[in-house]
């Protein structure tokens, strides 16, 4: 069914009206495509992989130096919500560190898809207790996330740390496609990398509850180590350098606060465990704000190891990140 | 088109409630089939209702497993009103239903829409196709997953469209991107099936359907039907201006056919048609008409689907090492006995491990699950692949069965395959490198990976201590944490291969092949 053009009456000859709207036409196309492409021209070519870099810098959560309070709090106990109590209020308590509507990101360790009595992550007792003070003090927002290496829904579930974040209405972060930017450092080898950069957009406080792990590798996981579930990308390259990537970490983290939780330990076939037989129940919370001396305590006391074979706290305390020396710094020991 | 209340009393009315229900509930359940979500909802409800899945497995097995029971909840109304699954229930029968409805239909000419809904004879195909997975199944290969429309929706919405949805809107679906082997296949294959709607009206239903073809032999016996009364009747064609099944209300009712979306009692001018309770038998078309030679030729069909794919061996020597099916498997011929490629596994899947396999386990293994290690790897503590399988190709099995604790002790942990290192890519063996992300990751206690340390001359002269890894074969349950973790990425250096899975007796490692006394003696040792 074709139709048939409307009648001719022009002759076969083209009016100027006609004429200047399809001229028109054509040279505004050909104009759009001139300006176009020069606009998105490249006239430089690069090489693929070796562009500059750069990246956001951190600013640092730890508070001016204070020198009639401790800076270190070894605190013994039970059980986790005491001991806990005991070890911040021998730095002078949590005000010290949180005040009234501060943002808090809490950096638990959630590494492994594994239930809270193997230690292979931050017990979800020791995370409550932290979290119960940070918002008696008074914090108007916490956070809490991991980049761990097990699925992460699996991890939050399983550690139980999901279970604490809904009962105290802490805001859970997974780390999702989007919540990365990447970091920029001056580290020994950690110079440029991806970050969890979303729980930092808000965060005025930063505080690191760590379990207190043996490793294959770096031999420990404490506080220091703790920071690597910050980082995203190609983490399976820093085994490479671990002990410079650990000291890194002192470096990339200012924390406000650092808790170890010594109360049960993996002392073996570390950082995943996975029998009750791994763990040795201490009885023990360290905080503080020096995570290199929180870590050479809980090298020496908790895992009860040669603080000479842990190349990480000696490459930090050389680079002036913290002192391995404990007992030289304003340290508190006492009984929940 | 003015709206009364009285509408809303209209059987199609009550139609459209059904489906946008049904089709809500489908989604529903791809959506919470998630770790963060599923709390024991009936994730794979559809499919444990679908009774060709429990007949068919019911031919392979000789069993109805757990919860494929339910299908007799579906297979009591077909008795009594026919295919009412197919426009009520059926998730991708409605899909079919809308888009054809929003590609146009409605809006062509009324003639056009008549002939479009004409019966034609490649609509018996469908039959012959069930034939042939029948035939197929009673060899001992269950085929239905390929066509099985809840299978075929569920793999698709798994394998491409909630991929896709988080392409374009990231972590809406899952927190980390995930991929699936051959998505591309699956994504092009739904939209060619959704597509074909243009040129045939349900082509899917209508032509390929062997759960339609399975309903509507046993809707011939259904009690009610669709009846025409021809005193009323003034052949104006109109009833099947809206026939979704193409079953010949206008005369003779091809029964098998009809879909009973009551479409044709409302078109009708005349109201010369009604839904009746044992209308006489010479009015319709009572069995579906299917070429007997026809029919033999799909059995042939399905014949050499099992023997064809049988004698290429992939299922017997010629056994891939790639593989490895997910924990609590049964042993592989059992496996291509059970699973209906639903893909719900994969779906539910926490790590991306599960992919379709395309060809690695043969032609009979097409979209059946395989582990990935580049993609995921096997959770330890998690059983969610088995806990969905309707059908026990995966069985229901317990954490504390998969880890062999307890009193499971003695059997030891499920083994889904064993590591084995490629020294030439390691880089501690050989490229004066440490590393060892492998014995990190590994989950089992004691570790199935271990290092011994070794101080080497590297080129430059200058001694470096490294720890070179070793795989311990009695230790190792072959999860692939190792592989997913190496940094050597393209090829790791240690890579998860079939041989040592516990499934099969015939391709196990070790003679002992128990745990037990591998833990015992390392403890000694430890002492």
């Amino acid at each position: 069914m074709s139709t048939n053009p409307p009648p001719d009456d022009t002759d076969g000859r083209t009016s100027r009206r006609e004429f200047i709207l399809r001229a028109g036409a054509t040279g505004a196309l050909l104009a759009g495509a001139a300006v176009a492409g020069r606009a998105l021209w490249q006239p430089e070519h690069f090489v693929p992989g070796f562009q500059p870099e750069k990246g956001l810098q951190l600013p640092s959560y730890a508070l001016a130096l204070n020198k009639t309070l401790p800076s270190l709090a070894i605190a013994h106990g039970k059980e986790h919500d005491a001991t806990v109590r005991a070890a911040i209020g021998a730095l002078g308590g949590m005000s010290r560190f949180v005040q009234k509507g501060d943002i808090v990101m809490i950096k638990p360790n959630v590494a492994f898809d594994r239930p809270p009595a193997l230690a292979a992550t931050t017990h979800p007792e020791a995370l409550r207790a932290v979290a119960k003070l940070v918002m008696e003090a008074g914090a108007a927002k916490v956070f809490i996330a991991d980049n761990p290496i097990n699925s992460p829904a699996g991890c939050f579930l399983k550690s139980g740390l999901r279970q604490v974040a809904s009962d105290l209405n802490l805001e859970l972060l997974y780390p999702e496609t989007n919540s990365f930017s990447p970091l920029q450092l001056e580290g020994e080898v950690l110079k440029h990398w991806t970050f969890f950069h979303e729980p930092f957009k808000k965060a005025t406080k930063v505080i690191g509850v760590a379990p207190c792990k043996d490793h294959n590798l770096c031999h420990a996981s404490m506080t220091m180590k703790n920071w690597y579930g910050l980082l995203g990308g190609r983490r399976n390259q820093f085994h490479q350098h671990i002990h410079s990537i650990v000291s890194d970490f002192a470096l990339m983290m200012k924390p406000t606060l650092v808790v170890l939780d010594g109360m049960n330990v993996l002392m073996k076939n570390g950082p995943t465990g996975g029998r009750l037989s791994d763990v040795k129940q201490m009885g023990t919370v360290v905080a503080g704000t020096d995570m290199v001396a929180v870590d050479s305590y809980g090298y020496t006391h908790l895992l009860e190891r040669d603080l000479a074979e842990l190349t990480y706290i000696h490459k930090a305390h050389d680079r002036g990140l913290g002192n391995k020396n404990w007992q030289d710094t304003f340290h508190k020991e006492v009984q929940a | 088109m003015k709206w009364s209340f009285k509408d809303l009393l209209k059987l199609r009315s009550v139609r459209r409630v059904a489906q946008v229900f049904f089709f809500s509930l489908f989604l529903f359940f791809v959506v919470i089939s998630d770790l963060r979500y599923l709390k024991g909802y009936p994730a794979s409800l559809f499919l444990e209702l679908d009774p060709l899945v429990a007949f068919a497995t019911a031919i392979t097995t000789h069993t109805v497993y757990i919860g494929l029971l339910l299908s007799l909840l579906l297979i009591l109304p077909t008795l009594l009103f026919g295919r009412i699954f197919c426009n009520w229930i059926c998730p991708y029968g409605i899909l079919h239903h809308f888009i054809g409805w929003l590609l146009g239909k409605r809006r062509a000419e009324e003639r056009e829409r008549i002939e479009a809904n004409r019966y034609k004879k490649l609509y018996s195909l469908k039959y012959v196709i069930l034939i042939g997975m029948i035939v197929a199944a009673v060899c001992g290969s269950l085929q239905i997953g390929l066509l099985d429309p809840i299978c075929l929706f569920h793999r698709s919405m798994t394998t491409a469209i909630m991929p896709l949805l988080n392409l374009f809107i990231p972590s809406s679906v899952y927190v980390r991107q995930y991929f699936h082997m051959g998505a591309w296949v699956i994504g092009f294959l739904l939209f060619f099936l959704v597509g074909m709607n243009v040129l045939i009206p349900r082509f899917f239903c209508r032509v390929l359907c062997p759960l339609g073809a399975f309903l509507g032999t046993l809707s011939s016996v259904a009690l009610w039907r669709i009846d025409r009364n021809p005193d009323k009747c003034v052949d104006c064609d109109l009833c099947l201006k809206s026939c979704e099944g193409a079953s010949d209300p206008h005369t003779q009712l091809r029964k098998s056919e009809c879909f009973v979306c009551f479409n044709c009692i409302e078109d009708c001018p005349e109201d010369a048609i009604s839904f009746k309770f044992m209308p006489p038998l010479k009015h319709e078309i009572t069995a579906p008409m299917v070429p007997a030679r026809r029919a033999l030729l799909g059995s042939l069909v399905g014949v050499g689907f099992f023997a064809f794919g049988r004698a290429s061996g992939k299922t017997d020597r010629d056994y891939n090492k790639k593989v490895i099916r997910p924990p609590g498997s049964v042993e592989e011929k059992d496996f291509l006995e059970r699973c209906i490629k639903c893909d719900q596994c994969i779906r539910v899947c926490p790590t991306n491990v599960l992919q379709p396999s395309l060809l690695e386990s043969g032609l009979e293994g097409i979209w059946t699950p395989i582990l990935n290690m580049k993609l995921g790897y096997c959770e330890l503590n998690c059983t969610l692949c088995g806990q969905v399988c309707p059908t026990g190709a995966i069985q229901r099995i317990t954490i504390e069965e998969k880890t062999g604790v307890g009193p499971f002790a003695e059997e030891g942990p499920i083994r889904l395959g064993t590591a084995f290192y490629d020294h030439g890519r390691c880089l501690p063996w050989s490229m004066e490198t440490p590393c060892v992300v492998c014995e990190e990751v590994c989950p089992v206690s004691p570790k199935a990976i271990y290092s011994r340390e070794v101080t080497i001359t590297k080129r430059d002269g200058t001694p470096i201590t490294l720890r070179r890894p070793y795989v311990d074969p009695a230790l190792c349950i072959g999860c692939g944490i190792c592989e997913h973790e190496c940094p050597v990425t393209d090829e790791a250096a240690i890579r998860v291969t079939a041989i040592g899975e516990t499934r099969s007796r015939d391709r196990r490692l070790l003679m002992d092949g128990g745990v037990t006394s591998a833990v015992r003696d390392l403890e000694k040792r430890q002492r």
